[in-house]
């Protein structure tokens, strides 16, 4: 069946249903169009259970990050309703009642999360407070008819969920008749909540240990800003009328400050509010906790490399500071490595890879032999065991499982290191490498980083260190060390614990050593002496201050740096040294860039400029900004164009054109010069136009008859 | 003389050069090229000249070229004025309120500039040359006219010189910057460097845009299709035309789309893992979805949308997908019920999936801020796979970033150079006759069956339509004058006639009634006046 007709646009392909069910799962696309498909099946299981871990974990990430905010959300919550519940019963509630509580919920400009808070935001206070939420969003209320019924029909869906199923009909029924308005509204609550109190006590009982008695209606403006101001005012002006009917909460999701509750809603319509303001974790703290959850950890055997990473980042920081892309970059570098390397079927737990190295194919060996790490490897080998790793595919595996022993103890001992070195690196003044600690990781995995200009003057800022950081800044080392899983890292407490006590005797030395000194030199001056021999041994005073021998805490404190940089030396070493590094790290940062932050209008240009960028033909062949004029015609008529102002002569354009085109195919020039133009030269002519005006160069202009405007300028 | 010349030359030679080049070789040359100026601008004109049959090379038929081509003379002669004036940046635009007087006092101000002398006329004919959009173009340059150049510089390196001279000269007159003027006493020391010229050029990048757009009149020439006696070509010939066309670089296409289908398995893996699939790049997709439709999708619910179908709306969209694949009946209240419905099906029966092609999704008709929300939210559903082609260059500015985070893009650059016919073959294209043709067989047709007093009451209005079509505030004709020409005409004898009359009009499209802002009925014919200068005049055969 043909898909093009021009009487309509849809075409929709129904199999008989017998063929549906054989089609192909999502395995078998994984190893399809492969020709390196070894051990795909088990690649693809492998990165299917990584992928859940990971994605388990940023969940719980996420719902850590946002317990502090829910907790005080349902506390404002109950302080909240506790007060209806009191004031129902007074006089004073008909004065006061008409204020509705409300939460303004500042939630940072990475609207793409919002979606995921809300979600959890909803579910927690279903369990916790009440089971009457209602999120709206502005797209579906452009009026405030819409917003009641969208808050109606969630309403009763509510409360289908909470009583039992027999009730579902008649509610079904009357949430088609009930006509949409607040006194229905609280009509619905009052048979709710009368329902429930009269209830049998045993079921009464298991209500409300998770909700309250009549429990608050609490409306979720998930999107404030974007809401029409007059839908706004005129819902809280409806629903203050009706405060005193039923427990009214509102709470608005806010993107930009909290000064935009003011410039929407006039005074007298905010102040039937009583507003609290409530602030989530800003998303770059979130970000910090995810990749220092997800990446910065031995827990997950799948790691980024450097170029990657700074991909993922850059897109996160100038693009949308959105953590669910962050994550979502990073699910497509998990799919993507293990599609493209065969060897990550070795990317999983340590013990679990080692049994797979022992079942390598002798093809995967070949693979193995064939990374350059290890290739590299081999080279640093005696001569009889280069040829038995060459060779002998057991031999190999046996290596191979040493070398991903290896690696794995590097990463522990990487991890541990780089945190020790974070801590000394945010107390010094400018942040030389980097206030994140996701800085100084993408610096230490690119290349040695104690090659580095910047890593120099770091150590060079250590060395001025005063002695309560450097001690305060020690202990926290002591932790992270000890705090790790490393056993090697046993001697490094010993040794830092020892630089510790060290300051503690220096405190007590220290101070008589000053005074000796300055002393000594007090005498001297005091001698009697003329001017020649005043200078003379001034000199000389300045010339032993300067090389004068360091005071015992300058000594300890340059141990101590020399301590670290050793560290730093032995254990942060860039992950692409590490033999068998292809297995785990996945750096094809350019797939991962074109596929995300894709380019559509660099593309568009280069293909109309320089065609020879995609067709590899000699004639197209030619310097930077030249065309050839054998280029396909929309490539030509591009080039004509751009030559053009504001407005293009079709007739100009099209005999130019022809003059081109004519003059490739080496056809009489008389027969073009006057106006009769090839039909077929026409004909190509109009489709590269029409071509042009679909991609958005050009539209029909209605200022002069057969003009054509141009809507870019400047190239592209 | 030039004419000999060309018959000895036929094949001639275009060329594009890069801007960068020019660039250098200006800098390069800044300083002597003043001098071999003259020699060089007769060269030009030659150029110029043999390109229009009839030629030979006295003054007069200079005057001729400029006459027809009298836009750029002003053009020429102002760029001129001003730089002789020293005016600092320049303006290309000139407003064309200036253009009638134009020939007249062409001519006049060139003698005064110049001396009588044949070179310095034709230095600035050359000019004129260089500021027609298609000047670069006709830079051809027949080998053999060195030969008779005055230029004092070896035939080897002259070819070159002239064209950068041109390009230096068309440069300056685009981009409006301020240089020594060339033909008159600059002094040769006066060149740029090639630094600060590069600077000015990115700024002039800036000065550019805002001097194309400063003035609301653009100059372009008057010529018409119609003058060209150019048929507008209907769809069915087109077709027949482009397939006469010799393909191009059929080898390396092949090569191109080859590597872009060896990503269809990728694809579907990635479809099934949450991800939707955007294609981007110069080049008609469709075919390459549509093999990515037969080969992988035989066996599974899909559906297959056509963005770039005029009247494609997310209606009949939504209407497929409940319709044909939920086999729903009934009706929704609104797009988002339907919407909800959809979603809600699908969230409840994990065994049904959907493919979603749309080839263009950045048509006219989706490229709406609701139609993009709706199929965001569609192509959310873990159980529908979106994959869909753009092509607009401004395309991706068609999602904010909650939508983008709905689609859940993945990008793929499949540039195939195959042209877009089925997508534009819908266009009512620039110079494609569809409504047009159209318009006019249904214009004689519906005439035809009226009663000749009829066919002269709408002959009266067109006649008068066409006298005003000079007239922007034309609002059209008011009935009660109608009326009167009509009885003056002998054509009605009641108003109440020609009410009725005009309301078969109405019926048939022919005519339109607008109301003034003192209550006065206009008629007005919605029609094009070239169409309706084409009925007049087969009308008058007829008659």
């Amino acid at each position: 069946m043909s898909t093009s007709s021009v009487s309509k646009g849809c075409f929709v392909f129904k199999p008989s249903s017998k063929k549906r069910r054989i089609s192909s799962s999502t395995a078998d696309y994984f190893s399809e169009g492969k020709n390196d498909s070894e051990d795909s099946g088990l690649r693809f299981a492998t990165c299917q259970l990584l992928w859940k871990q990971i994605n388990s974990e940023t969940e719980k990430i996420q719902e850590e990050l946002n317990k502090q905010l829910f907790d005080n959300l349902i506390s404002f919550l109950r302080q909240s309703y506790s007060e209806f519940q009191t004031k129902k019963t007074e006089w004073m509630c008909r004065m006061k009642s008409s204020e509705i509580p409300t939460a303004a919920l500042v939630l940072g400009v990475n609207v793409t999360d919002h979606d995921v808070t809300f979600k959890s935001l909803s579910e927690v206070l279903q369990d916790n407070v009440t089971p009457y939420v209602v999120s709206l969003q502005a797209k579906e209320c452009p009026g405030i008819k819409h917003l009641l019924q969208k808050l109606m029909g969630q309403l009763m869906d509510c409360c289908v969920d909470v009583d039992s199923f027999e009730e579902e009909e008649c509610v079904n029924i009357s949430q088609k008749k009930i006509r949409c308005s607040m006194a229905s509204l609280s009509k619905w609550y009052e048979s709710v909540t009368k329902k429930t109190g009269s209830e049998t006590p045993s079921k009464k009982i298991t209500s409300s240990s998770r909700h309250w008695q009549s429990p608050p209606i609490v409306v979720i403006f998930k999107d404030m800003e974007s809401f029409t101001t007059k839908v706004l005012q005129d819902f809280i002006v409806i629903s203050s009328q009706h405060i005193h009917e039923f427990p009214l909460v509102l709470i608005f999701g806010i993107a930009t400050s909290p000064m935009i509750i003011h410039r929407l809603l006039p005074h007298s319509v905010s102040s039937l509010l009583c507003i609290e303001l409530f602030q989530s974790l800003s998303c770059k703290e979130h970000l910090a906790t995810v990749i220092d959850k997800l990446l910065l950890t031995t827990q997950f055997p799948f790691k980024l490399s450097e170029k990657v990473l700074q991909v993922l980042i850059n897109i996160f920081l100038y693009h949308d500071f959105s953590v669910q892309n962050f994550i979502k970059g990073f699910q497509l570098s998990v799919v993507e490595h293990f599609y493209s390397q065969p060897l990550s079927v070795l990317c999983c737990q340590l013990l679990e890879a080692k049994k797979r190295v022992n079942s390598l194919s002798h093809n995967q060996c070949e693979n193995i032999r064939s990374l350059p790490s290890f290739r590299r490897y081999v080279e640093s080998q005696v001569s009889e065991k280069q040829i038995a790793l060459l060779t002998e595919d057991s031999f190999l595996k046996e290596v191979t499982q040493t070398l991903l022993e290896d690696l794995h103890i590097y990463h522990e001992n990487y991890f541990t290191v780089l945190r020790c070195l974070h801590v000394f690196t945010t107390s010094l003044p400018k942040y030389p490498l980097g206030k994140q600690i996701r800085e100084l990781h993408c610096a230490c995995l690119g290349k040695s980083v104690w090659e580095t200009e910047e890593y120099g003057s770091t150590v060079q800022l250590l060395r001025m260190l005063a002695k309560d950081e450097l001690v305060a800044i020690l202990q926290k080392c002591v932790e992270i060390f000890i705090s790790s899983s490393g056993k090697q890292f046993s001697n490094t407490v010993e040794k830092l614990e020892e630089f510790l006590a060290r300051f503690q005797n220096l405190e007590i030395a220290e101070t008589n050593e000053v005074q000796d000194v300055s002393v000594l030199s007090q005498k001297e001056l005091q001698k009697k002496t003329d001017l020649y021999h005043l200078q003379k041994t001034l000199l000389e005073l300045k010339e032993s201050k300067r090389s004068k021998k360091l005071t015992k805490f300058e000594m300890l404190r340059f141990e101590v740096v020399d301590f670290i940089d050793s560290l730093v030396r032995s254990y942060l070493a860039p992950a692409e040294m590490q033999t068998l590094n292809e297995v785990v790290y996945f750096n094809t940062a350019n797939t991962l860039r074109e596929h995300l932050n894709a380019a559509p209008r660099i593309a568009l240009h280069t293909a109309l400029n320089n065609p020879y960028c995609y067709l590899k033909n000699q004639t197209l062949k030619s310097d930077v900004g030249c065309i050839s004029n054998t280029a396909p015609d929309i490539c030509i008529v591009y080039k004509l164009h751009l030559e053009c102002g504001r407005l293009i002569n079709l007739v100009d354009w099209l005999e130019a054109f022809s003059t081109v085109v004519t003059a490739v195919e080496g056809t009489d020039p008389d027969s073009v010069a006057t106006d009769q133009v090839d039909e077929i030269i026409h004909a190509r002519f109009i489709r590269a136009v029409s071509e042009l005006e679909l991609l958005g160069f050009i539209k029909p202009s209605k200022q002069k008859t057969d003009h054509v405007a141009r809507l870019t300028w400047g190239g592209c | 003389m030039s004419q000999l010349e060309l018959k000895r030359n036929q094949v001639l030679e275009a060329r594009f050069v890069a801007d960068e080049d020019v660039l250098k070789h200006i800098s390069d040359n800044g300083g002597v090229k003043v001098r071999k100026d003259r020699a060089q601008l007769a060269l030009n004109v030659k150029r110029f000249v043999k390109k229009l049959e009839n030629i030979s090379d006295d003054d007069d038929e200079a005057q001729e070229i400029m006459e027809e081509q009298n836009y750029v003379a002003v053009l020429g002669a102002c760029a001129e004025a001003s730089e002789l004036a020293q005016t600092p940046g320049r303006n290309v635009t000139f407003d064309s309120s200036e253009y009638p007087e134009k020939p007249a006092c062409t001519p006049q101000s060139s003698k005064k500039y110049s001396a009588s002398n044949k070179p310095q006329l034709k230095s600035k004919k050359n000019e004129f040359v260089s500021t027609t959009p298609y000047r670069l173009r006709k830079r051809l340059t027949a080998p053999s006219l060195r030969s008779d150049s005055e230029s004092d510089y070896s035939a080897s390196c002259s070819e070159e010189e002239e064209e950068d001279k041109d390009h230096k000269e068309t440069c300056d007159v685009i981009l409006g910057q301020k240089t020594p003027s060339k033909t008159r006493a600059a002094p040769p020391s006066k060149k740029t460097p090639a630094k600060k010229l590069k600077e000015e050029m990115t700024s002039n990048l800036v000065e550019e845009y805002f001097e194309a757009h400063s003035s609301s009149k653009v100059l372009t020439s008057d010529r018409t299709l119609q003058k060209l006696q150019k048929r507008k070509l209907d769809q069915q010939t087109l077709l027949v035309l482009l397939n006469k066309a010799p393909p191009a670089f059929t080898a390396e296409l092949k090569e191109l789309n080859q590597q872009h289908e060896s990503l269809f398995s990728k694809w579907m893996l990635q479809l099934h893992l949450g991800f939707s699939i955007v294609l981007y790049g110069l080049g008609s997709k469709r075919d390459l979805l549509e093999k990515f439709r037969t080969s992988l999708l035989r066996d599974s619910v899909h559906l297959v949308v056509n963005g770039f179908f005029p009247s494609i709306t997310v209606r009949s969209i939504l209407n497929s997908i409940t319709e044909e694949v939920l086999d729903h009946v009934g009706t929704f209240r609104s797009p988002m019920d339907q919407l909800d419905l959809i979603m809600k099906r699908f969230k409840e029966d994990s065994s049904l999936e959907l493919y979603l092609l749309i080839h263009n999704l950045d048509s006219k008709m989706l490229r709406g801020d609701k139609s993009q929300q709706i199929l965001a939210q569609l192509a959310s559903l873990p159980n529908i796979h979106l994959i869909a082609s753009i092509d607009h260059i401004n395309a991706p500015l068609m999602w904010d970033q909650a939508k983008q985070s709905l689609y859940n893009w993945l990008w793929y650059e499949t540039t195939t150079f195959s042209p877009y016919l089925e997508e534009t073959s819908y266009e009512n294209s620039l110079l494609v006759q569809q409504s047009g043709s159209l318009a006019l067989s249904s214009l004689t047709h519906v005439l035809h069956s009226l009663t000749p007093n009829a066919r002269g009451i709408f002959r009266l209005l067109a006649q008068y339509h066409l006298e005003n079509k000079d007239n922007p505030s034309y609002p059209g004709l008011s009935f009660q004058d109608f009326y009167q020409r009509c009885r003056e005409a002998f054509l009605v004898n009641s108003d109440l006639t020609l009410r009725a009359q005009l309301t078969e009009f109405r019926d048939h499209k022919l005519i339109r009634t607008k109301r003034g802002t003192d209550g006065v009925e206009y008629l007005l014919i919605p029609v094009d006046n070239g169409t309706l200068t084409d009925f007049l005049e087969k009308e008058d055969e007829d008659m």
